[in-house]
C-alpha cells in the first residue's frame, strides 16, 4: 500500500542499473552470459524504460538464464513463477488464509465483538494474505526483485489477462483489501517457447526479443564459459557439427543447452575428436525425438562429420 | 541526456514516418509504439546503427515473423543519415522498387508500403501477371461451379443460422479454474467467508463452486486442391463460422503449400474474409501433396498450436498426387502430437471413391475418428452429421471406410 507512482530516475536497487548498452553487456558477461549486441541493447532498454522483457525462442537458447544472470548482476532477489495450465490467482499472486480468518472470527465472537465494519477490516488484514510469487515481487516491504515469469505459453489465457495489471502498473488489486503497489518496480522477464501464441495485449506491454540460436563464434564462446573443461579442439568440432545439424530438416533442432550437454558428455567419455561412431553413440544427448535420431544416424552422421573434417583440418 | 533533445527534432518526425511505413507494410504499429520508440532512442547511442535498429525493433515488433519485414524496412528507410528527410527517402524508394530481383514477400510488402498510401491497387499490379490471372480465374471458378450460386444476403443469413446449430463432436475438457455454482461439488471457502461477513461473521450458507469446462483448442487443416474445389465455397463458410464462433481456433489451408488463414478468416464479414484469404493462398485448386503439407505443419506449427490438448480436424479426400510419399510418417507424428485427430472425408461415393487408394490407406490407421461426409453439398446434412455425438472408438476403422 505504498505511495502510488514510483519516483522517476534510476531504480533504488542494491546496485545501480547499467547506464549504457556496453555496461549492460558487461553485466551479462560477468554473470557468465555471452550476449550479442542486440540482446544487450534490448535488456538495457528494458532496464532503463522499466518495461517487461518478453523473450521468445526455441527451447534451450538461454532465455531463463538471462533473468538469473540479471538478478545476480543487479544484486536483486530472483522471484520465479513457473507457468502451467490452470495456474490461478491463488498459486500465482496471493491467497487468503481461510483457516486463520475463521479462527479470528471465532475469537472476535468470544470477545463479544459484533461491529461488522470493524470485523471486516480485521479479517481482511495484511497478515491473513498469503504471498505468492507475483505479490512477492512487488511487495514494498521486501528488497527489489527480478520477476521471472517462465514459459508463459504453458499457462492458459485467463492467466494472461490477470498479468496485464501487474505488467503495466506493477500493482495487484485484491478486492477485499486494496491495491498493492511496488515501491521499486521489479525487472520483469517473461519467456515463451511458442507452444501457443501469447496474446497481443501482453506483447504490447513488453519489449520483444527473439532469442535465436547463436552463430558459431558465439556458441564457442558460450561453450568455453559453460564447459571450460572441454578441450578447445573438441569444442570447435562439437559447435561445427551442431551448427550443421541445425541446417537439417529435423522435428526438434538442438539448442545451446544440448550443445553444452553433448560437449560435456563427449569429454566425460574421454573423446578428443568427433568420429561417426562417437556421434552415433551419443546422439541421444543432442536429439530428443526418435524420428530425428533415426534420420541422422548412419550415413547422415558420417557425412556431417566428413564435412566438418574438411572445414576444420585436423592439426 | 543530450540525446533526448535531438530526439524532438527531425528524428522524432522520422520515427513517426518510419512507423507509418511499417504500418503500411502490414505491421501493427500504432501511436503507442511510435511514442515508445521515441523513448527507447533516448536510452541508446544514436551513433550506433545496431543499437538504434535493435531499440526500434524491440518496441515496434511483437512477433518473430514480423522481424524480417522490419529489418528490410529499417535498412531501406535509414539507409543514409544525410537522406533521412522523408521526401528524399520516398524518392529513393521509388527507385528501389523498380528492379524485380527480390522475389521474397517481405521486401515486396515493404516496397509496396513505400509506394504510397494507394495500397491495394498496386499490390495486384506488382504481382507477376500469371499468378494474378490464376488467382482471379480460380476465384471466379470457385464461385460459379458451386452448387450454390453466389449467395444472396438472405442465403448468407440462412447459412449462418444453420451453422449456429453446429456442434462439433468435441468433448469438453475440465480446466483447473473454478466458478461459483450453488450445486457445485466443491466448497468455496473464500466465497463462504465473504458471505459470512455480511451476517457479522456467522456462517449461514456454504458457498460452492465447480470446475469450468471448456472445449479444447481446435486446429483445422483443410485441403483445397483441385479435387476438393467443388466444396470450397461451403467449406469456407464452414471455416469462417468455426473461426468466429469459437475461441482458440487455428485454420490452415493446404494444396501444395500450407497457409495459415486464421487472421484473415477472423474478419466478421464472410465475403471480405474470403477475399483476404484468396489473396494469401497461392495454390487454389492445384495439386495435393498431403504428406508434404503435413510435414510442414509438423515442423513449423505443431508445437505452437497443438498445446493444451488440441483437437485436429483434417478435411481432405486423401487423394495424394505424390503417391502418398511421407504421408504415413507425418500422419503418425501428427496423431501423436494432438489429443484427437478427426478426419472428415467429403469424397462422394460416385466420384470414384477408392478405399484402397494409397493416400487413404496411409492415413487411416492414424486417425481417431473417420467421418465420410458423403453429401457436403448440403450444409444441413453436414451440420447434422458433425453435430452427432462422437461414436465410441471402433476397433476396425476399415469397416467404416469401406
Amino acid at each position: 500500500m505504498s505511495g502510488g507512482v514510483a519516483p522517476p530516475g534510476p531504480l533504488l536497487g542494491d546496485r545501480a542499473l547499467p547506464s549504457s548498452v556496453d555496461d549492460t553487456g558487461a553485466l551479462l558477461e560477468r554473470g557468465g552470459y555471452v550476449a550479442d549486441r542486440e540482446l544487450a541493447t534490448t535488456v538495457h532498454l528494458a532496464l532503463s524504460m522499466r518495461r517487461p522483457l518478453f523473450l521468445e525462442g526455441e527451447p534451450g537458447t538461454g532465455k531463463t538464464e538471462i533473468a538469473k544472470v540479471l538478478a545476480a548482476g543487479l544484486g536483486r532477489r530472483l522471484v520465479r513463477l513457473q507457468c502451467y495450465d490452470g495456474l490461478d490467482l491463488s498459486a500465482a499472486a496471493y491467497e487468503w488464509d481461510h483457516a486463520r480468518q475463521l479462527m479470528a472470527i471465532r475469537l472476535a465472537e468470544a470477545a463479544g465483538q459484533t461491529d461488522r465494519e470493524l470485523l471486516a477490516r480485521d479479517i481482511y488484514a495484511r497478515e491473513f494474505l498469503k504471498t505468492r510469487p507475483l505479490l512477492s515481487a512487488i511487495e514494498p516491504s521486501l528488497p527489489p526483485a527480478v520477476l521471472l515469469i517462465d514459459e508463459l505459453d504453458r499457462a492458459d489465457e485467463p492467466f494472461e489477462a490477470f498479468l496485464l495489471e501487474v505488467l503495466a502498473d506493477f500493482q495487484i488489486s485484491v478486492p477485499e483489501y486494496g491495491t498493492i503497489h511496488a515501491e521499486t518496480p521489479p525487472v520483469v522477464v517473461l519467456t515463451s517457447n511458442r507452444t501457443r501464441e501469447v496474446h497481443d495485449a501482453i506483447r504490447r506491454r513488453c519489449l520483444y526479443h527473439w532469442v535465436d540460436y547463436p552463430d558459431a563464434v558465439r556458441e564457442r564462446a558460450i561453450l568455453a564459459r559453460k564447459a571450460p573443461e572441454v578441450p578447445a579442439a573438441l569444442a570447435g568440432e562439437v559447435v561445427a557439427f551442431v551448427q550443421r545439424l541445425r541446417g537439417e530438416e529435423l522435428f526438434k533442432l538442438p539448442g545451446v543447452a544440448e550443445t553444452i550437454e553433448w560437449a560435456k558428455a563427449l569429454n566425460y567419455l574421454g573423446r578428443t575428436e568427433l568420429t561417426p561412431g562417437t556421434v552415433e553413440d551419443t546422439l541421444g544427448v543432442l536429439l530428443k525425438y526418435q524420428d530425428d535420431i533415426a534420420k541422422i544416424r548412419g550415413v547422415e552422421a558420417a557425412r556431417l562429420v566428413g564435412e566438418i573434417r574438411e572445414a576444420i583440418p585436423v592439426s | 541526456m543530450s540525446a533526448a533533445a535531438s530526439t524532438h527534432g527531425a528524428l522524432a518526425w522520422n520515427i513517426m514516418h518510419f512507423g507509418h511505413l511499417l504500418r503500411r507494410a502490414g505491421l501493427p504499429v500504432g501511436t503507442v509504439e511510435i511514442l515508445a520508440a521515441q523513448e527507447a532512442l533516448t536510452h541508446v547511442d544514436l551513433g550506433d546503427r545496431l543499437q538504434v535498429c535493435t531499440a526500434l525493433r524491440s518496441v515496434m515488433v511483437r512477433r518473430h515473423e514480423h522481424e524480417e519485414v522490419f529489418d528490410k524496412a529499417f535498412s531501406l528507410f535509414w539507409r543514409d543519415p544525410e537522406a533521412v528527410r522523408q521526401a528524399a527517402v520516398m524518392a529513393l524508394m521509388a527507385g528501389e522498387k523498380a528492379p524485380k530481383r527480390r522475389p521474397d514477400p517481405a521486401s515486396r510488402r515493404v516496397a509496396e508500403a513505400f509506394g504510397g498510401p494507394r495500397q491495394s491497387k498496386p499490390r495486384t499490379e506488382q504481382e507477376p501477371p500469371e499468378t494474378d490471372a490464376v488467382l482471379t480465374v480460380s476465384e471466379r471458378e470457385r464461385l460459379q461451379t458451386m452448387d450454390f450460386e453466389a449467395m444472396s444476403a438472405a442465403q448468407i443469413g440462412a447459412t449462418k443460422a444453420e451453422i449456429r446449430r453446429l456442434v462439433l463432436p468435441l468433448d469438453l475438457r475440465r480446466t483447473r479454474r473454478h466458478r461459483p455454482d450453488p450445486s457445485g461439488g466443491e466448497t468455496d471457502l473464500r466465497g463462504t467467508l465473504r458471505a459470512s461477513l455480511r451476517q457479522g461473521g456467522d456462517i449461514l450458507d456454504i458457498a460452492r463452486r465447480r470446475r469450468v469446462e471448456r472445449p479444447p483448442p481446435l486446429v483445422v487443416l483443410c485441403d483445397i486442391s483441385g479435387s476438393m474445389a467443388r466444396y470450397a465455397q461451403i467449406l469456407l463458410h464452414f471455416l469462417h463460422a468455426v473461426a468466429n464462433h469459437r475461441e482458440r481456433v487455428q485454420i490452415f489451408l493446404f494444396g501444395t503449400r500450407l497457409t495459415n488463414i486464421t487472421r484473415q478468416l477472423r474478419h466478421r464479414d464472410p465475403e471480405v474474409a474470403f477475399q483476404m484469404v484468396a489473396h494469401v493462398v497461392p495454390d487454389w485448386s492445384g495439386g495435393t501433396r498431403i504428406g508434404e503439407a503435413l510435414a510442414e505443419f509438423n515442423r513449423h506449427w505443431a508445437r505452437r498450436v497443438l498445446g493444451q490438448g488440441a483437437v485436429v480436424l483434417l478435411i481432405t479426400d486423401g487423394l495424394d498426387r505424390e503417391g502418398a510419399k511421407g504421408l504415413a510418417e507425418n500422419m503418425d507424428r501428427l496423431h501423436r502430437s494432438c489429443r484427437r485427430l478427426i478426419w472428415l472425408n467429403p469424397l462422394l461415393r460416385w466420384a470414384g471413391f477408392e478405399p484402397r487408394s494409397q493416400g487413404i490407406r496411409a492415413m487411416l490407421p492414424h486417425v481417431d475418428e473417420f467421418r465420410p461426409v458423403h453429401n457436403l453439398a448440403s450444409l444441413r446434412a453436414l451440420i447434422d452429421l458433425l453435430s452427432r455425438p462422437a461414436p465410441a472408438r471402433t476397433a476396425s476403422l476399415w469397416r467404416i471406410a469401406s
